[in-house]
């Protein structure tokens, strides 16, 4: 088969499979008996319409920047993390834990601080299962979504019966000290003079992500290692023909991969929570599987995907509060977005390729 | 880039300023959603209810993650809903930091105080009517024991056990309680299946009546009650009727009352601390044509005339959340 030309590939196609994910969630939206061109207004200003909608669509993307890369990164030594969700939680506990009991001078030491341990608890709760996978080979994709609930219930046990103020009813941490609150992406913008809208939960923790993307790209493209977990994640008989160990890579990626998961925590926990709620993740592990697809595992091609999804979840609120288009609607938008750009990749790259490559043939 | 700002900027006045007047209210309803057959379904009727006397509107949204708690209160308030209400604890800690933002908004809380000039918190004495339940279950069991079956494990849900408790005591002092918690987490107002395992486990001490304060868990319980032949108690709505002749009666929580006073009241309601108890209609038992043969004449009297001592005070039950102790139960 031709092989299709690399932009085509990797514009082309996403976003012809948005197109049509978009056009069947209109055709939803107008069976329940909706107007769906008022929707899809509604969605895309309200999430990026006003720098409101900006600040809530870059919070969710932050989320999905660091389990996107989290995914992409075990992507290339081939190796299928679904465990983001819990390494995103144990991160949260992580943050948590200095955030409450180390009194910080100032919330940039604080920050950094949160990056090490939210980094050092995603990891190692990333570890046993690289651990197991390289020595004992126990598939990585159920042990890591067996983390996941053992991650769960631990956060429960941690949150209701040891770090939840006596007589509150939330399963939540207290609040975290002031000085711990980072500032917000409002406050920095407006401090250089530009006018972004400050009640949004968008923080500093963007830029973080942004400097996660350089990282990732840097350690696969750039480095000694990056270029042994991409050769691992070829041909693993290669791999350890020309000398590299397996077992290495495994451990070494899949820890890597649960930092970035568990950074994410710095974002939600830290940024905008202020405190530790249970089941703060939300499902943004699972989210960062089908960015880290459609980008293409690629720093710059999840960066734009989680921008898409950030979106998705903001235009999705917006349609919560303004219309009566319920709630189980919005999610089937964003799973027919996930379905049709991750799933169904293959078959819009058919459909493309059909189109694009029928007249050469025609020539020839 | 600019003139597509301006095109959605326009779009969104278009789409936004359609439908909506100023001053309507607006209700949020928590996670669980609104059509939960218990709490937030409550909250839900009780704003139906306003609209269809009142023919005006009212906005509402059901959240999907926690960040939007913050998001969903300024937005409507921004856009000049008033009053808010939210139904849940939960929104506590939001309500906290947005109320001062928007002094000239009403807000109400149900089920937890927010200490701010322009909110309304609404509280119910639960333990009052858990007791009278708890009351009418010892009365109605044959075996002296009796069963309670919580939601999530929270000071708010041992309040209930622990009125339920001391009723059952009250009407008969050898009666024993067993009580039984679904879980720690907000999993736990949702899980009719382990509602269901937990009034088995009861059934097989010895309990033959339980009352659930569980949320959608206690659909769990109830089915599970009618099909093993003993008697339950359904929680915040009038549940009579989902098994009839097999719910000996439910504790009204009248969350839908809390609601249409609230949109009654409009903006600028009165704010502060809110008790709704036996006295004002606001906790109580249901009587209806579905629970009239369980519930005897003579039980009906004494049971109303239980709640006229505590409306009086002659009968005091020890609310739970008051130190975190119950007299006559132990969790």
């Amino acid at each position: 088969m031709e092989q299709l030309p690399k932009w085509v590939d990797l514009v082309i196609v996403p976003l012809v499979g948005l197109i049509l994910a978009f056009f069947l969630s209109m055709l939803m939206v107008l069976v329940t008996g909706h107007d769906p061109m008022e929707a899809l207004s509604l969605m895309i200003s309200g999430a990026l319409g006003s720098t409101y909608g900006w600040g809530y669509t870059l919070y969710y993307a932050t989320n999905f920047i660091f389990t996107g890369l989290a995914v992409a990164v075990a992507f290339h030594a081939s190796l299928f993390n679904i465990g983001g969700e819990g390494q995103a939680a144990l991160g949260g506990l992580g943050v948590a834990l200095i955030c409450l009991f180390i009194p910080w001078p100032h919330w940039s030491i604080a920050l950094l601080a949160a990056i090490a341990f939210a980094g050092l608890f995603g990891a190692m709760w990333a570890l046993i299962p690289a651990y197991l996978q390289a020595k004992r080979g126990s598939h990585i994709v159920i042990t890591t979504i067996m983390f996941n609930f053992i991650a769960a219930s631990l956060l429960n046990y941690v949150i209701v019966n040891k770090l939840r103020p006596s007589g509150s009813m939330d399963p939540a941490t207290g609040k975290f000290p002031e000085v711990t609150h980072l500032p917000s992406l409002g406050d920095i913008l407006n401090a250089v003079g530009i006018p972004f809208s400050k009640g949004t939960p968008a923080n500093v923790t963007l830029i973080v992500a942004l400097l996660a993307c350089v990282f990732v790209y840097y350690l696969i493209w750039r480095t000694r290692l990056g270029y042994q977990l991409r050769a691992f994640g070829k041909s693993q008989p290669a791999a350890v023909y020309a000398g590299i160990s397996p077992i290495k890579i495994t451990i070494v990626t899949m820890m890597i991969s649960g930092a970035l998961a568990g950074l994410m925590a710095i974002n939600n926990v830290m940024g905008e929570a202020e405190r530790l709620i249970l089941g703060s993740v939300e499902g943004a592990g699972f989210i960062g599987i089908a960015v880290a697809l459609m980008g293409r595992s690629h720093p710059v091609g999840i960066l734009f995907s989680a921008l898409l999804f950030g979106a998705l979840y903001q235009g999705g609120a917006e349609l919560g509060l303004w219309t009566s288009i319920p709630r189980e609607l919005v999610i089937v938008i964003q799973a027919l977005v996930i379905l049709f750009t991750g799933a169904l990749d293959n078959m819009v790259r058919l459909m493309v390729a059909k189109v694009l490559l029928r007249p050469k043939k025609a020539e020839a | 880039m600019t003139v597509m700002n301006k095109f959605l900027g326009a779009a969104a006045t278009m789409a936004l300023s359609a439908g909506v007047a100023s001053a309507d209210p607006a209700i949020i309803f928590d996670l669980g959603g609104k059509f939960d057959k218990s709490f937030n379904e409550a909250a839900f009727n009780g704003a139906t209810r306003w609209a269809e006397e009142s023919g005006a509107k009212f906005a509402e949204v059901e959240l999907q993650s926690d960040a939007q708690r913050e998001q969903a209160l300024r937005r409507f308030a921004e856009k000049g809903f008033n009053p808010i209400v939210m139904a849940g604890f939960a929104f506590g800690n939001a309500l906290g930091e947005v109320a001062g933002d928007y002094p000239d908004t009403s807000f109400v809380i149900i089920d937890m105080v927010v200490d701010a000039p322009n909110v309304r918190s609404v509280v119910f004495n639960e333990h009052e009517g858990s007791y009278l339940v708890g009351y009418m279950a010892a009365k109605a069991s044959k075996t002296n024991t009796v069963g309670f079956i919580g939601g999530m494990d929270i000071p708010l849900i041992r309040k209930f056990a622990c009125g339920y408790a001391q009723g059952a005591k009250a009407a008969n002092a050898d009666a024993t309680v067993i009580s039984n918690m679904t879980g720690t987490t907000g999993a736990a107002w949702n899980d009719p299946v382990k509602g269901g395992e937990l009034t088995r486990a009861q059934i097989s001490q010895g309990a033959d009546v339980v009352y659930a304060a569980a949320g959608g868990t206690g659909l769990g319980v109830l089915q599970t009650a009618a099909d093993e032949g003993i008697l339950s108690i359904g929680v915040d709505s009038n549940q009579n009727h989902l098994h009839p002749g097999k719910v000996l009666t439910s504790m009204m929580k009248r969350v839908d009352n809390a609601v249409y006073n609230a949109m009654k009241d409009g903006p600028g309601l009165t704010t502060g601390f809110n008790v709704m108890g036996l006295a004002n209609e606001g906790v109580g038992y249901s009587m209806d044509d579905n629970n009239a043969s369980l519930v005897s004449d003579e039980l009906k009297t004494e049971v109303d005339a239980v709640a006229a001592q505590i409306i009086a005070g002659d009968v005091a039950v020890h609310d739970y959340m008051s130190d975190e102790t119950c007299p006559a139960l132990t969790f």
